[in-house]
């Protein structure tokens, strides 16, 4: 049996245990077909946060061995402007590279080399002098000084306000207000990000791991200057991209215009060190939750407002309010977004992009809130629960969030929890709400039954190791009854059919459901050539052979239920935390995540995908944050000082999908499941943490330090 | 990375004289190409000194203490049978640094010899006295929760981020040394690494062309061995603050008890008069208290690390007392 819900293994996990599987930097000249070697690249940052390059001795790099050619503004060719800022597809605007000779943040790609070697091309960047003007940089976010984004943004506002938030609360029997931080946090992903350039006349071909393929093409056709027929992007595998690789970067634009300067193909790679300026991270939060609850435990009153930062150029939105939106049913909610535009480097999404942290500050304001009013926190949830979306009026289309905490509350063991100390540990337990919007976006797909019996399945769909080439299999194999090893799925590569690629959790159900409508179109036109009748097999194969193979495409795009029915997958996470009463560490014994996230086509990496979440909220509760320094530096820049949790951090942790079908979103009954295994993950721990020590933490991440003030004393 | 060239020694004599014409000597790695990579170091030689007859066991001496010769990993002798069952402490502390790889690679020599993470030794972009003297030192600007609140100097506030010594200091090891000319010298542990002062650049008191070949541990001292470490992760993390103990209590009562910090200060951190103050007195939180002033007698933040005073302080204790 191979069909939906089945765990089956990924279709390329073997390759990928091995080391047989190709990443981007990996490919060689023969796998992108061409005859001469390929070229490296190596980049230069700057070393200022704001200001102007006076002067660029590049002198030594153009005569260092083996050096083909040195980029820096005063030589590159024209290109667009940066933009426009208000595209349609953020990810699809031009991003021109040493435009001119500001610099816009420390660690911005200033001049690059291109040789034979990859160690003559770094050799040679590390000889490159450059002198600069500085200017004053604003890199600290203060929450006072946020802007409305909505005139980056065409007018279009994200803030929302239903019924009278302000007397509302005001006349709230329990009133919670208060002030959250989180911190900035880089993606870290295994593979760095990487570009290999080559033409063939004037078309080019740039392999990179770019989640939305179809958006990069765009891009760099725009940035360049070129029809986007002429431009092909390429992503067979990508090595983890949580919203990382949803944008392309510099490598792709240097590597394009060195590749055809040099009639030759180029590759690059940031440094695991520039990849956290180089790249873009997820934005500091400051968050303001204010909560207004009855002496029943009704919560009557909501509001949000977080305030992000952007780039000096961007409009990037961060610290999101769905949580406020959407979760409960409160009759009175308000909610803002504000940017700071500072001289960092850009902000922009990283798994479930301001939902994450967004789900930090209200699910432990939540719980706060019961708290005040006595309530189980359980309890207290449930009792809000909503049916209708009470900002947008319109009902869930399939919404078990009571579910979800009914069946965590029973498998944690809830009821019977035990706080209190044990030995020299703390013990605490803590609970929270995921919930996270659910997308479809227009994709499509083409399928080809080949004479030999072989389903060859073509979208531009991206798996950045989630498991996508699996389940794009299975569901071919199930609606069209082959077994999975009849079904080949080619994803990543713009001459295939355009799809929604990966990101936001619109990958799976968006490309999932295209795959599926090609399927059955596949169907029907078999259907035509046996003219209804009952052939057999043998029959049908006989019949595609004479034809030379049968195509037909299928496609989904989301349609009228969007303005009739709100969206979202939804869960609860509950945490046991040990805090150390001596020295503040705090470990987690114990996760649970419970889930309805509809139809799960692969329990094996669904629950995959969950656990990643989760324990990346660990990560963001407990461990994880990057710092600006003085001069508007990112001050960790590398594996040792950026910490992210190691296997010994993760003790017990479980992950249970609820079954669920969603009824409207889409043909296959599948919602997102990308991200919501991160939201409220880390609001639980830190309520753990609070159960634990009676300690409030409201800056993120709760390190030691943070907590050692409060702890008892040495006894 | 710059290039540079390689050889590899096959005899102490062999590397003392090609470090003494200006080879950097190479064992496991660990450290040093990670540093060359970043060009924090661009030495134009190396030579390895991973092949070098006999210095590759642990050995029993007639004092009844131990030779350790340099070459002997990190993960070889963490599982030495005489190390596991005479000095649990060495173990413990070698275990609770890096991960399983880097303690397959890693030499006891390196070991001693492996330089600070301070985030601004690290960033090229950054003032670090120790990396470029003169230039000043960044991790007072900020950023510094890593760095040290004892031992360190105007001109430098880095860490020495080693597990493996505080242990070595807490037993008292000797380093035994051998230069080009045949000359050796026995260099207490207490004295091998130097405090920054005006010359942060200069960590050991090795001079240049001189070898690590042996460690050697006098007999265990009385008591029950510690390591404990506290760090941002529960493994695989530099420690915020370790604490290296040999404790004799008996009845209630401190008979010995030495131990030094990690993790705050340029050098392994053992003051033995604040070891003398808890001889033969009450063990209870009081005298350990007492003992952390004396030890720490000076100490102070630079804003992201204040935090260690107060953890220092508990971990001491929490150390000793359960």
């Amino acid at each position: 049996m191979t069909g939906i819900g089945n765990g089956v293994p990924r279709v390329e996990g073997r390759a990928k245990v091995t080391g047989a599987a190709l990443y981007t930097f990996d490919l060689q000249p023969s796998e992108i077909g061409a005859t001469q070697p390929i070229l490296h690249g190596a980049a230069v940052l700057s070393t200022i946060a704001c200001g102007r390059i006076l002067a660029l001795d590049t002198a030594a790099a153009e005569h260092s061995t083996g050096v083909r050619l040195v980029l820096t503004h005063r030589n590159m060719p024209p290109q667009a402007e940066w933009g426009p800022l208000n595209a349609n597809v953020r990810f699809a605007r031009a991003q021109p590279v040493f435009g001119d000779e500001q610099v816009r943040y420390f660690g911005e790609p200033v001049a690059f080399v291109v040789a034979e070697s990859f160690e003559c091309a770094r050799a040679a960047a590390a000889s490159i002098q450059v002198q600069y003007e500085a200017d004053q940089a604003h890199t600290v976010l203060d929450s006072e000084h946020g802007i409305d984004p909505a005139p980056l943004h065409g007018g279009q506002s994200s803030d929302s306000s239903v019924g009278d938030f302000h007397g509302t609360f005001a006349t709230a029997r329990h009133r919670i207000d208060v002030q959250y931080e989180t911190p900035y946090q880089n993606h870290a992903a295994i593979e760095l990000q990487a570009s290999i350039a080559a033409w063939d006349g004037d078309h080019l071909t740039v392999h990179t791991p770019a989640q939305i393929t179809s958006a990069a093409r765009t891009g760099l056709a725009r940035t360049l200057n070129l029809p986007e027929d002429r431009v092909r992007v390429v992503a067979r595998l990508i090595g983890g991209g949580f919203g990382g690789k949803l944008p392309y970067f510099a490598d792709a634009v240097l590597c394009a215009v060195a590749a055809r300067q040099l009639r030759q193909p180029v590759k690059f790679s940031f440094t695991r060190q520039q990849m956290f300026t180089a790249t873009t991270h997820r934005s500091a939060v400051s968050h303001r939750v204010r909560i207004g609850v009855t002496t029943e435990g009704r919560i009557t009153a909501i509001s949000h407002d977080a305030v992000s930062q952007t780039a000096s150029f961007d409009n990037y939105v961060d610290g999101s309010t769905a949580g406020a939106k959407g979760l409960y049913g409160a009759k009175a909610i308000r909610t803002t977004q504000r940017i700071a535009r500072l001289d960092l480097p850009r902000s922009d999404s990283m798994r479930s992009p301001g939902d994450a942290n967004g789900s930090m500050a209200l699910e432990c304001a939540i719980d706060e809130a019961a708290h005040a009013c006595g309530q189980d926190p359980v309890a207290f949830r449930i009792l809000n629960d909503t049916r209708v979306n009470p900002t947008t009026g319109r009902p869930y289309s399939s919404r078990h969030l009571v579910a979800c905490l009914q069946e965590g509350a029973r498998r944690f063991g809830w009821e019977e929890r035990r706080s209190g100390r044990k030995g020299e540990w703390l013990i605490g337990q803590g609970v929270a709400s995921a919930m996270r919007d659910n997308l479809v976006r227009p994709s499509a797909a083409q399928v080809t039954l080949t004479p030999a019996g072989q389903l060859v399945v073509r979208l531009d769909m991206t798996d950045p190791g989630t498991g996508t080439i699996t389940i794009l299999t299975q569901i071919a194999a199930e609606t069209l009854g082959l077994p999975m090893e009849k079904v080949t799925v080619m994803l990543g590569d713009t001459d295939f059919p355009k799809t929604s690629g990966s990101g936001g959790s619109f990958g799976a159900e968006s490309s999932g459901s295209a795959v599926y409508e090609a399927c059955l179109a596949l169907r029907r036109r078999l259907d035509d050539m046996t003219k209804g009748r009952d052939a057999s097999p043998e029959t049908v194969l006989r019949l595609v052979g004479e034809a030379g193979g049968v195509t037909a495409e299928g496609k989904i795009a989301p349609g009228d239920e969007t303005k009739r029915y709100s969206e979202a997958s939804f869960g609860a996470q509950f945490a046991e935390v040990a805090v150390n009463v001596h020295t503040g560490e705090t470990r987690v014994p114990r996760m649970l995540g419970v889930f309805a996230c509809g139809r799960i086509i692969n329990e094996r990496t669904a629950r995959s995908q969950a656990l990643g979440g989760m324990i990346w909220g660990l990560s963001s509760a407990l461990i994880e944050a990057n710092n600006v320094d003085h001069r508007g530096q990112m001050a960790m820049r590398d594996l040792a000082n950026y910490h992210v949790p190691v296997l010994a951090d993760i003790q017990n942790i479980d992950a249970v999908l609820l079954p669920e079908t969603e009824p409207v979103a889409n043909p296959l009954g599948m919602k997102g499941i990308g991200e919501v295994g991160i939201n409220g993950a880390a609001a639980a721990i830190a309520n753990a943490v609070f159960d634990a020590t009676g300690i409030r933490i409201r800056r993120f991440p709760i390190t030691l330090d943070r907590l050692l003030p409060g702890l008892p004393p040495l006894a | 990375m710059k290039d540079f060239a390689f050889s590899t020694a096959h005899s102490v004599d062999d590397a003392a004289h090609a470090a003494a014409s200006g080879a950097r000597p190479i064992a496991g790695g660990t450290n040093l190409l990670d540093l060359m990579k970043l060009q924090i170091e661009t030495p134009n030689r190396l030579v390895s000194v991973r092949r070098l007859p006999r210095l590759d066991r642990v050995t029993v001496t007639d004092e009844g203490g131990v030779r350790i010769g340099a070459e002997v990993t990190n993960a070889a002798l963490a599982a030495h049978p005489l190390i596991r069952q005479r000095y649990p402490l060495l173990s413990r502390a070698i275990l609770a640094g890096a991960s399983a790889q880097i303690r397959n690679m890693a030499t006891t020599g390196g070991n001693l010899l492996q330089r600070t993470r301070c985030v601004q030794f690290y960033d090229m972009t950054d003032a670090c006295n120790k990396r470029q003297p003169g230039s000043g030192c960044g991790a007072r600007m900020g950023g510094n929760r890593m760095n040290a609140i004892i031992g360190g100097s105007e001109a430098c506030i880095a860490v020495n981020p080693s597990d493996m010594s505080v242990a070595l200091r807490v037993l008292d090891a000797t380093v035994h040394v051998q230069d080009a000319t045949g000359r050796v010298r026995a260099i207490p542990v207490a004295s091998f690494h130097l405090l920054p002062g005006e010359t942060p650049e200069r960590e050991t008191a090795l001079q240049p062309g001189e070898i690590i070949t042996e460690i050697s541990l006098p007999p265990p001292p009385m008591g029950v061995h510690h390591y404990r470490k506290v760090r941002d992760r529960t493994s695989y993390a530099f420690a915020l603050i370790s604490v290296g103990a040999v404790a004799d209590i008996r009845e209630g009562r401190i008979v010995s008890a030495r131990f030094a910090f990690g993790g705050i200060a340029p050098r392994p951190w053992r003051v033995e008069a604040a070891e003398a103050a808890m001889a033969n007195r009450p063990a209870e939180v009081a005298t350990i208290e007492h003992a952390c002033d004396i030890a720490l007698e000076g100490a102070k933040g630079y804003g992201d690390n204040d935090f260690k005073i107060l953890l220092a302080r508990r971990t001491l204790v929490a150390t000793l007392l359960t």
